[in-house]
C-alpha cells in the first residue's frame, strides 16, 4: 500500500481530475485514471523535496470557508474603493511576524491572501521570518496582523505543523 | 457545430435562468470595476490590485453560471468548470506575487542607487 500509494491525497485528486476532464464515471475511465493516479506520483517522487502530511480535515473545510467569505467581503470593499474613492487611498507596505514554517502552508498562505482582492504577498523578508504584505488601503496595520495569524496562520499551523499544535 | 451552439435557450426553466443572468450580470459588473481600476488608479502597486477583483470573484461568478447553464440544458451534472476554478486559484497568486516582487526589486535597486542606506520593509509610491 505505502510502496504503490506513497501519497494517497495526490493521486486521489489526479484520479478526480481525470474523471473530471473526461466527465465520465464509465469504468474503462476510472481504470485509466487509477493507473495515472498511480504511475505520476511515482514518477515525480524524487521532484519533490518535502512530503507533505495534511491532517484535520474539519480546519480544512473551516479555513476554505472562512477565506471564501473573506474573499467576498474584501471584493466588495476594493470595487466600492475603486469606484468611489480611489484618490487618497493609503496604500502601504507591512510587516506581519509569522510563526508558520511549513513551506506547503506558506504556499497555501501566499495563495489565499493573493486570491484575496486587496492583498499581495510580496516575499517573506531574507533573514527575518516576517512577510512583507502590501495592502490596498490600509487603516490600521494591527488589524491586519491580527487577522492573518488568527484566521489564516493558525488554521495553516494546525494542518500543516501537526507536531506544533 | 451541432453541440452547444444549437441549444435552445428557452428550454431554460425560469428558476435556473435567473440565478445565471444575476451571475452574468454580478461577474460582469465586478470585471469591468477591476478593469477600472487598472485604468484609473495613479500608481503601480494599486493598479495590481485592479485585476485581483475579477481573477477571484469575477471568474467565479462566471464559472458558477457555466455550471447552472450546462447543468440545466444538458440535464446531467456539469462540474469541470471546477477544474477551471482550481489551476485559476494555482496559478493567479503567482503571477500577481512575480509581478509585485519584480516592482519591488525595480524599486529597491532604484533607491540604492539614489542614496545608500539600508531599505527597510519599503515605503515607496511618491513618483508615479
Amino acid at each position: 500500500m505505502r510502496r504503490w500509494l506513497p501519497t494517497p491525497l495526490i493521486s486521489l485528486s489526479l484520479l478526480g481530475l481525470w474523471l473530471m476532464l473526461n466527465q465520465t464515471l464509465h469504468p474503462a475511465h476510472l481504470l485509466l485514471g487509477a493507473v495515472i493516479a498511480i504511475a505520476i506520483p511515482l514518477l515525480v517522487a524524487p521532484l519533490r523535496p518535502t512530503p507533505v502530511r495534511v491532517s484535520r480535515p474539519l480546519t480544512v473545510i473551516r479555513l476554505t470557508i472562512s477565506s471564501l467569505i473573506e474573499i467576498l467581503r474584501s471584493c466588495f470593499n476594493v470595487c466600492t474603493l475603486i469606484l468611489f474613492r480611489s484618490r487618497g487611498l493609503n496604500t502601504q507596505f507591512i510587516r506581519i511576524p509569522l510563526d508558520l514554517r511549513d513551506p506547503h502552508g506558506l504556499a497555501v498562505l501566499a495563495c489565499i491572501i493573493n486570491s484575496t482582492p486587496g492583498t499581495v504577498w510580496v516575499e517573506i523578508i531574507p533573514g527575518t521570518n516576517d512577510l512583507a504584505l502590501h495592502v490596498f488601503d490600509l487603516h490600521d496595520a494591527n488589524w491586519w496582523v491580527n487577522m492573518i495569524k488568527t484566521k489564516l496562520e493558525q488554521p495553516l499551523i494546525e494542518i500543516f505543523e501537526q507536531e506544533k499544535a | 457545430m451541432s453541440g452547444f451552439l444549437s441549444l435552445p435557450m428557452a428550454e431554460l426553466s425560469i428558476w435556473l435562468a435567473l440565478p445565471i443572468a444575476l451571475l452574468l450580470v454580478i461577474g460582469g459588473l465586478i470585471t469591468f470595476i477591476g478593469a477600472l481600476g487598472l485604468l484609473r488608479l495613479p500608481n503601480f502597486y494599486q493598479r495590481i490590485h485592479g485585476p485581483a477583483v475579477f481573477i477571484t470573484v469575477g471568474t467565479g461568478c462566471f464559472l458558477i453560471a457555466s455550471m447552472l447553464y450546462f447543468s440545466g440544458t444538458l440535464e446531467r451534472p456539469v462540474v469541470h468548470e471546477l477544474l477551471i476554478t482550481a489551476f485559476v486559484l494555482l496559478t493567479a497568486p503567482v503571477v500577481s506575487m512575480m509581478i509585485m516582487r519584480a516592482a519591488v526589486y525595480r524599486d529597491l535597486r532604484a533607491r540604492r542607487k539614489a542614496s545608500d542606506d539600508q531599505t527597510d520593509a519599503y515605503q515607496f509610491p511618491e513618483d508615479e
